[in-house]
Order: C-alpha cells, then structure tokens, then sequence
C-alpha cells in the first residue's frame, strides 16, 4: 500500500467520544471530570478511573500543556505516515492533570525539546477532522 | 514454599526462521525435550501451563496443543500477561503443585512471528492512530526519552546493554545473532524511533521453550538429575497506558521483584548472574533500578563499564537474551537461568548461588519475577 492509497486512519466515533469530537470542531480540548471524586481524564471513559462512578461532566481545557516526553518516527509503522517522516508523538500533560498522545508542531528541531516544557494546545485539521496538537508555549 | 517446588526439566527448538512449523509443532517439540530432560513420561503430565503464540490469538489453545500433545491434564489452559507470561505461569504452577491440584507440570510458549502471522503486533495503539502512535519500539522510545531527562541517562549507556547481550549471544552456539556489537557500531545503528536505534530493539524469532515443574520431594523420588529449587516469585501490574501513566520512569517491576526476594529471603546483592527481559535496552536499565540493584536514575551508570558483561559484577542475559539468542518473549530467560543455577551454561559464571529472572510485557504493562537457587 503507497502512502498516496493509503488510507489514513480518522477516529472512530461513538456515542462516549463523539461530544469529544464534537468539542474540537468548536475550537475546544475537552476531558471529563467525575461529578463524584473530583478527578479529570482522558481518553473517555463510561466510568470514572479513580472512584468508578458513572456521573460525569465534560469539561473544557485552558490549553496550557507540558511535554511528557516524545519520540521521533524515523521509520512507518502505517502506510499513510510514509511521507511525514520524520514525526513527532508526545505525551501531554494538560493544566488540568489529563494526559493524551498528541504530535509536537511549529518546534523546528525535535531533537532539541525539553521535557516538562511549557506547551500550548494548537487544535489542526487533519483529513478534515479537528485534532488537538501542541506547540511549544 | 520457598524451595520445594523445582524446575526439573527444559527444552527448546532452534531459533530463528523456521518456515513450515506450526506453533502446535514448535510447542510439541520443546515439550518432548524438556520431559527427556526432566526423565519424565508424558503420561504423567497433570497440568498444562500455555502462553498463546504471541504473534497471533487463537481461542481455546491450551486444548488444541493439550489434544497436540495427546493428553488430558487437570489443569490446562492459555494465559496473557504478554512477555510477562512464562513467570506467571511458573508461579500458577506452583502454587498449585503446592495445593494438590496437579503434580507435574509443563509450562510452554511458542511464536512464529518470523515466518508466519505478526497480527498481534500490527495493532495501532487505541484511538491514536490519528497521531501517528503506532508500533512498540515507540513506546519503549517514549520512556526511555524521559528518562533521559529525568536522570542523564545516555544512548551509550543504552548501547552498553546492547553490547553486553550481542557479546553473550556471539558465545552462544543455539543464538539466532552470533555477531558481537561495538559501541561505536551501536552507534553509527540506524534510528528507528529516536531516542532508540535498531541495535536497541529485540529480534524477531521463531521458536519454543517449555519447562518441567514438580514438587522437589517428586524430583527427588523420580531421579530428576538437577532439579533447580523455586526460591521466589512476584508479580506486579504497572497496567496504565504509557500516556497515562502518572510516572514513566518507574514500574511495578519493583513490587514484583520486592515479593519475590522476599519470598526467596534474600536481597540483589546476593545475586550473581541475572536475566532480564531485554525486547529493549531501556527495559533491562529500568529493571535493574526497579529491582534494587542500583538506585532510580542509577540505571545508565551501573550499565557501563562492563559491569553486566560475562566477567562483570553482575552478568546479565548470559545466552544473549531477546537482542541476540532469540527474540522470544520471555522463556529464553528461564532455561538460560536454570542452566546458569546447573553450572552448564555456555558463559557459565562461576560462584553465582542466586539466579533472578525478569519477564515484561507490553509496554511495561506488566512484570513478573523469578528467583532460582542451586540444585541442592
């Protein structure tokens, strides 16, 4: 499969995700927060992971973020990712405690972030769906 | 319990590519010779421990290869804690020849990702695909970046797992990769999700191994001729996703291993030789702190200077481990472990009366622990 027939892979929606979605249309990074212990995470979850209660909110981020960490794909584990190497995935701490896989942009060289460095959440579309990225603060 | 279950029997295939062999085939194999090694008969088989082929699921088996194999234990059946497996499956067997319900059991794991189906590795990692977030070299690459910034940790000090293990494979007749590995070829080794490099990363093989797991009164009666005593098992579940993991720097490797030398009495500084699930170098540095044996971030340091090579303080993966004798999840480990403990290993280290065995999987998911003693 060439990286031109490939198809790229686009979230697959449902009922849990779709107000997640939804939200990044909006111009919006939204997690959940238990309605019961207080916590917040990502991704969603029908249960919340801390206290397992089923009464949840959906809450919107600031879009302040700090890097995890981060890896540089010098090889494609999928066709469609082909033509982007080399590429960055991150883990992404939002102000709001959540952490989600997201990509790195507007950085330059990758090789040259810094763990726990100031984040800023960057919402880009991808094959016309909107997906939260980040950008160094 | 400590001591009175025993690993009386191991065998194995070749490794490498095996084209034409089913796992059924590969596991059958292993079986046969670990039950010569142990002097047993088949018939006398009560318990059937399997770790399905990781490269591909298949329901129901544990029967398919106990009907293989023609027998009917008492206790049969597949269990998944990925590379973390075979551990698990010794200390069930345990456990359980310790409570009366089986006497003799074999515990087996085959793969041929090789040659045959690599499906269970090709899955992307939940719905991140939209980021680009596959494969599992990137997960080990994302830990070992932190780390990294967390401690300095270095990529020579990465590459000095890598050389230890590649040495010991080159001293390994039955090793898939016989080539040692400089520093400086480590080095010049090609990327393959930065910060990790190909010579990082494990092979891929086929092949089986099984052991032989009885009580040491039965090995006793039967004549087993070097039943190596069961001193300590553990477990623990790191379990969180790597990006939401509230620490990627540590894992419950270190409960696991805390249960084990607590059952087996004893402490790291008493272990003479190890052997530690290597799918990537980061895992052995991250094992090695988890463990004890150096304290966190301690890791690249300890790692250099030949400190883990053949003649080192601690030698670890003596037969080369998943980065040179096989790429085999995890039971590679355990044979080379009882061979050590036998005194008839190709690198045998001389004066080791502690083996400790680490077996992992998925992206430090899960961890399970081993400790094995001296024939008495």
């Amino acid at each position: 499969m060439s990286a031109e027939t490939a198809e790229f892979p686009l979230p697959r929606r449902d009922a849990l995700n779709t107000p997640y979605w939804q939200s990044l249309e909006e111009g919006h990074l939204s997690f959940q927060r238990c309605g019961e212990c207080g916590k917040a995470w990502l991704p969603p979850r029908r249960e919340c992971p801390h206290c397992l209660s089923p009464e949840w909110r959906w809450e919107r981020a600031g879009g302040q973020a700090r890097l995890v960490s981060w890896v540089v794909y010098h090889i494609a584990y999928h066709a469609a990712f082909k033509d982007r190497l080399p590429y960055t995935v991150a883990v992404v701490e939002l102000a709001e405690g959540p952490r989600l896989i997201s990509n790195i942009v507007g950085a330059g060289d990758p090789e040259a972030l810094r763990i726990d460095q100031d984040l800023r959440l960057a919402i880009e579309h991808e094959h016309g769906v909107a997906v939260p990225r980040f950008r160094p603060a | 319990m400590r001591g009175r279950v025993v690993i009386a029997g191991i065998g194995q295939t070749q490794f490498g590519a095996l084209p034409d062999r089913t796992t059924i085939s590969l596991n059958a194999e292993a079986v046969r010779k670990a039950l010569a090694d142990a002097g047993v008969e088949k018939s006398a088989v009560d318990a059937l421990f399997v770790k399905f082929p990781t490269s591909r699921f298949e329901a129901m088996y544990g029967q398919t290869l106990a009907g293989a194999l023609g027998i009917q234990p008492r206790i049969g059946g597949v269990w998944d804690q990925g590379g973390a497996t075979n551990i698990s499956m010794i200390s069930f067997a345990a456990m359980a020849i310790e409570n009366g319900q089986c006497e003799i059991a074999v515990v087996t794991l085959a793969d041929n990702p090789k040659t045959g189906t690599r499906q269970a590795y090709e899955k992307a990692w939940g719905e991140d695909e939209v980021f680009g977030w596959f494969g599992v070299p990137p997960g080990y690459a994302m830990i070992a970046r932190r780390h990294m910034g967390e401690f300095g940790t270095t990529s020579d000090q990465l590459g000095a797992i890598a050389v230890a293990c590649r040495r010991h494979g080159a001293a390994n007749p039955g090793a898939q990769l016989r080539k040692k590995l400089t520093l400086d070829e480590y080095r010049q080794s090609r990327i393959i999700a930065s910060p990790l490099r190909r010579d990082d990363c494990c092979l891929v093989s086929d092949g089986a191994a099984a052991v032989v797991v009885m009580s040491a009164e039965r090995a006793r009666r039967l004549g087993v001729k070097a039943p190596v005593p069961i001193l300590g098992f553990g477990q623990g579940q790191t379990s969180w996703e790597v990006a939401q993991r509230p620490s990627l720097t540590s894992t419950m490797a270190a409960a696991s291993a805390k249960t084990a030398f607590a059952m087996a009495g004893i402490t790291p500084r008493q272990v003479g030789v190890a052997q530690l699930y290597d799918c990537f170098t980061i895992a052995v540095l991250m094992t090695l702190e988890d463990y004890g044996f150096c304290t966190k971030g301690e890791g690249g340091r300890f790692v250099e200077g030949g400190r883990i090579e053949f003649g080192g303080e601690l030698p670890v993966n003596t037969a080369g481990g998943l980065l040179s004798e096989t790429g085999m999840p995890g039971m590679q480990l355990i044979t080379e472990g009882v061979r050590q403990m036998r005194g008839t290993a190709s690198l045998q280290v001389p004066r080791a009366e502690f083996c400790v065995v680490s077996n992992q999987g998925g992206i430090m998911h899960t961890h399970s622990t081993l400790i094995l003693g001296q024939p008495a």
